[in-house]
């Protein structure tokens, strides 16, 4: 039986790669004794998926993976028992058993709220906001994407879902789909291209917040809802 | 949640910036309020190295249990943090509190292997530390040395206040109350130093003061301070099985060199290679109870949620509850699908029994160590493996499945001829036409892959070939010219594929193992000319080492290519391993001679760490009453 787990990852853990958060992953489900199915073969390994890889130096608390059972106790069970051997930073923050035949947390994944802030080395002009709220309000945004062969025009517009700028930061949802997928300082990026103004290195302070899938009726959920 | 030493713009920009934030599973975190010593221990080379190493999980573990102390760990940054630390002035720091180590009371350093000489400077220098002892005040943490290099401690002896010879399990409460009561009762640094030095084990290097001849060897020891030591025997576990383990190692984000669970289950060897240093500073052997090993298997794999476990000693193979510990795990891994990952160990039926059901036999290979090419030449070093048991372990490998056979050899041991290393070729042959002859040809899968490596041998101190010269570059490279040449005459020589090292290094490593206390000046040269990270050939500059011999007027050959009379006084001769220098001479002798030495199981050579009342020495021998 599968079941979908939520975690969140703030502080120094954040410059802790996609992979190695895999892998501590691993390690934290035998140290909890968690009863995981595993592939067979000479060197089997855990039956586990992760949503959707998050960039080192970002903070999030909207992260989810699944993994395969054999046997299960109760989710808030699952859930204690994995607190207990987690790491500063690290959170469990729900646990839930999938339906049959639900697809896998990285095939669902659609789209995915951030907050950005910005870095203090950051010169912004007096008119920053009205200017990213215009740039919004525009019906296309077509920009340049370098894929891994050539480079393409997209509208940028269709894979930003809202942008709001809020007292804590900019809060974006966005695409999230493999394929489609933008990324928050990207957008960002090109917005300050448009208005001229020159980023210092690592400008943004990246936090995911949620991810969602789509349901049947194109409604965005969160993975665990 | 703690604040980063480094900014996240920093940590952004440097590789694997996961080694410099701590936080990691099991490492420990204390309140600074509530403890009176700080311990910083550092292995001076990059996180992945370093936290790979049981020996200071070992420390690590011990410290943190004494409740008035707090240790944590450092590691070099590497060279892109080295650089942006400098830039902008920022101090090293320990992982855990991220807290300069400029404060802390103790500096503790592993020494694991000579090419990291300037790794220590580094440390010291990022930390705001003297490079010097002799410049340091009571506002400096005290440097201590510990590891297999302290065995000749003498080419770094200016830098370290202190070091600690031999296992660390068993005076470090004792120098740590002295280190309270100098800080109590505000005593000097002088005051703390030449107490420490009556500790046993601890050498306090500015204490001592050498004289030398004129041509260049010493001439005389002597101690500066009243009752302190001449002679600095090492300290040892006498029960292996009752003393310090980690249960809770620490477990790295980022994968390092060993990510898995080590298990050590002896220490010391009882074959006596001559070559081989460790073979002698760690006698005698004492074995790890089995079922104690059985116990922290458990709950090792239980506190770390490793994937791997992996046994640790010298020569595994001699360990003598070997079959019950692998049945052991065998079945517990199975249970937990726990991959085992198994020492090299002596090709028999059983080892390949064990190898055939915890690795996959495609994949894996066999490993020979014959270090020599002769059987003359495996005499001369006493490395009793013969040509009969390497071909008879091969065609049971080979009649099991196993297609892929690795040989190392050393190039350039004591007495070696063109004829012993043309061996290297005849012997990779002979296992080439093994396979050929065992494995009939509708069941070969391609031809049987044998790969030959040679390390250049360095004589080290504490072994009978201490009295032994060092090869010349040129040498080394002619004898790796001739063993490929040797490869390549033979018949089956597509199946053999042959590497070596570099000469350079070598060369180096040797001058260090057998420095004397001019050597300091040079390394302190070489890192101020740019040299550091010398362990990574990319890093290795030899033409700045040779130009910083030059500037310093020490001449390398003086350590390596020169012959050495049977009554020289070593530069690490004040110190005691356990085995005397009567006994590695005898030896020396003996490897003249060809002849070989038995075993301690087989019999006691009397080599003079039975003193310790402990290990091997008081097993009763197979055979006798
Ligand atoms: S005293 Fe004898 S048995 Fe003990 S370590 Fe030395 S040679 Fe081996």
């Amino acid at each position: 039986m599968k079941v979908r787990i939520k975690f969140s990852k703030e502080g120094p853990v954040k410059f802790i790669g996609h992979l190695d958060v895999m892998r501590y992953f691993q390690k934290a489900i035998r140290r909890a004794d968690i009863d995981i199915a595993y592939s067979t073969g000479f060197s089997p390994h855990q039956i586990m998926s992760f949503a959707s890889p998050l960039s080192v130096g970002h903070e999030s608390s909207g992260e989810y993976f699944d993994i395969e059972l054999n046997s299960i106790t109760d989710t808030e069970d699952i859930k204690n028992r994995l607190n207990a051997v987690m790491t500063e930073g690290i959170k469990i923050l729900k646990v839930a058993v999938l339906d049959e035949g639900e697809g896998n947390a990285m095939a669902s994944v659609a789209a995915a709220d951030y907050l950005v802030r910005f870095s203090d080395k950051i010169l912004l002009p007096d008119d920053w906001k009205e200017k990213l709220s215009a740039y919004y309000e525009q019906e296309h945004i077509p920009v340049m994407k370098q894929t891994k062969k050539s480079e393409k025009e997209i509208d940028l517009k269709e894979g930003i879902y809202k942008l709001q700028i809020r007292d804590d930061g900019i809060f974006m949802q966005l695409d999230a789909g493999s394929g489609s997928n933008v990324k928050p300082g990207f957008v960002l990026e090109h917005f300050f291209s448009t208005i001229d103004v020159q980023l210092p290195e690592f400008p943004f302070r990246v936090r995911r917040l949620e991810t969602y899938r789509r349901t049947k009726k194109g409604k965005l959920m969160p993975l665990i809802s | 949640m703690r604040k980063l030493a480094l900014s996240d713009e920093i940590l952004m920009q440097v590789e694997k910036p996961a080694r410099y934030i701590g936080n990691e599973v099991n490492a420990v975190m204390k309140d600074k309020n509530k403890i009176k010593v700080r311990f910083a221990m550092c292995f001076p080379d990059v996180y992945e190295i370093g936290m790979s190493h049981l020996g200071i999980q070992i420390i690590y573990d011990m410290l943190n249990r004494f409740d008035d102390v707090w240790c944590e760990r450092v590691y070099s940054p590497w060279t892109d943090l080295d650089a942006v630390m400098r830039r902008e002035n920022i101090k090293l720091f320990a992982l855990e509190s991220q807290d300069a180590i400029q404060n802390f009371d103790f500096l503790g350093i592993t020494l694991q292997y000579e090419m990291c000489y300037t790794n220590i400077l580094q440390v010291l220098d990022l930390s705001g530390i003297p490079f010097l002892s002799k410049d340091r005040t009571e506002a400096d943490p005290i440097v201590i040395g510990g590891g297999p290099c302290t065995y000749n401690p003498e080419p770094i002896c200016d830098f370290f206040d202190l070091f600690y010879i031999g296992e660390g399990e068993t005076q470090y409460r004792t120098l740590i109350d002295l280190y309270e009561k100098y800080k109590d009762e505000q005593k000097s640094r002088a005051w703390f130093l030449e107490n420490a030095a009556k500790i046993p084990g601890i050498y306090v290097p500015s204490l001592y003061e050498v004289s030398y001849h004129e041509d260049g060897t010493i001439k005389e020891r002597k101690a500066l301070a009243p009752n302190i030591p001449d002679v600095i025997v090492k300290e040892m576990v006498t029960d292996v099985s009752d003393t310090y383990y980690p249960m809770k190692p620490v477990v790295p984000f980022i994968k390092v060199t060993q990510d898995r669970v080590v298990l050590e289950i002896q220490r010391g060897c009882i074959r006596g290679c001559r070559f081989c240093q460790a073979g002698q500073l760690y006698r005698p052997v004492r074995e790890r109870d089995v079922d104690v090993l059985k116990e922290y298997a458990v709950k090792m794999l239980e506190n770390t949620g490793h994937e791997e476990i992996s046994l640790s000693s010298l020569s595994s193979s001699d360990y003598s509850k070997l079959p019950e510990l692998i049945d052991f795990l065998i079945e517990e891994c199975n249970k937990r699908k726990i991959n085992i990952s198994l020492p090299s160990l002596r090709i028999d039926a059983f080892s390949l029994d064990v190898m055939n059901k915890v690795q996959d036999v495609k994949k894996s290979s066999l490993t020979f160590a014959p270090e020599a090419g002769s059987q003359r030449l495996r005499n001369v070093i006493n490395k009793g493996l013969t040509e009969e048991v390497i071909l008879n372990g091969a065609k049971l490998a080979f009649e099991g499945g196993w297609t892929r056979v690795k040989l190392y050899f050393m190039l350039g041991l004591p007495f070696e001829t063109e004829e012993d290393i043309k061996g290297i070729g005849d012997l990779s042959n002979k296992i080439a036409a093994v396979f050929y002859e065992t494995v009939p040809k509708e069941k070969r899968n391609g031809r049987v892959q044998i790969v030959a490596s040679t390390s250049f041998f360095i004589p080290k101190p504490f072994t009978p070939f201490q009295w032994a010269p060092q090869c010349r570059k040129e040498e080394f490279l002619d004898k790796a010219y001739l063993t490929r040449k040797s490869i390549t005459e033979q018949l089956n020589q597509k199946s053999i594929k042959y590497n070596w090292h570099e000469a350079d290094v070598s060369v180096l490593e040797g001058i260090m193992a057998r420095g004397d206390r001019k050597i300091n000046q040079v390394i302190l040269k070489a890192y101020e000319m740019g040299c550091v990270y010398d362990a990574w050939s990319e890093y290795y500059k030899n033409d700045v080492w040779m130009q910083a011999f030059e500037a310093c007027e020490v001449d390398p050959d003086f350590y390596t290519v020169r012959e050495r009379h049977d009554d020289e006084i070593f530069p690490w001769d004040f110190l005691d391993c356990g085995v005397t220098k009567e006994f590695l001479l005898r030896e020396w002798k003996k490897a003249q001679q060809e002849t070989v030495t038995p075993n301690c199981r087989m019999q006691c050579q009397g080599c003079g760490a039975s003193r310790f009342g402990t290990g091997v020495c008081f097993e009763e021998k197979e055979g006798l009453s």
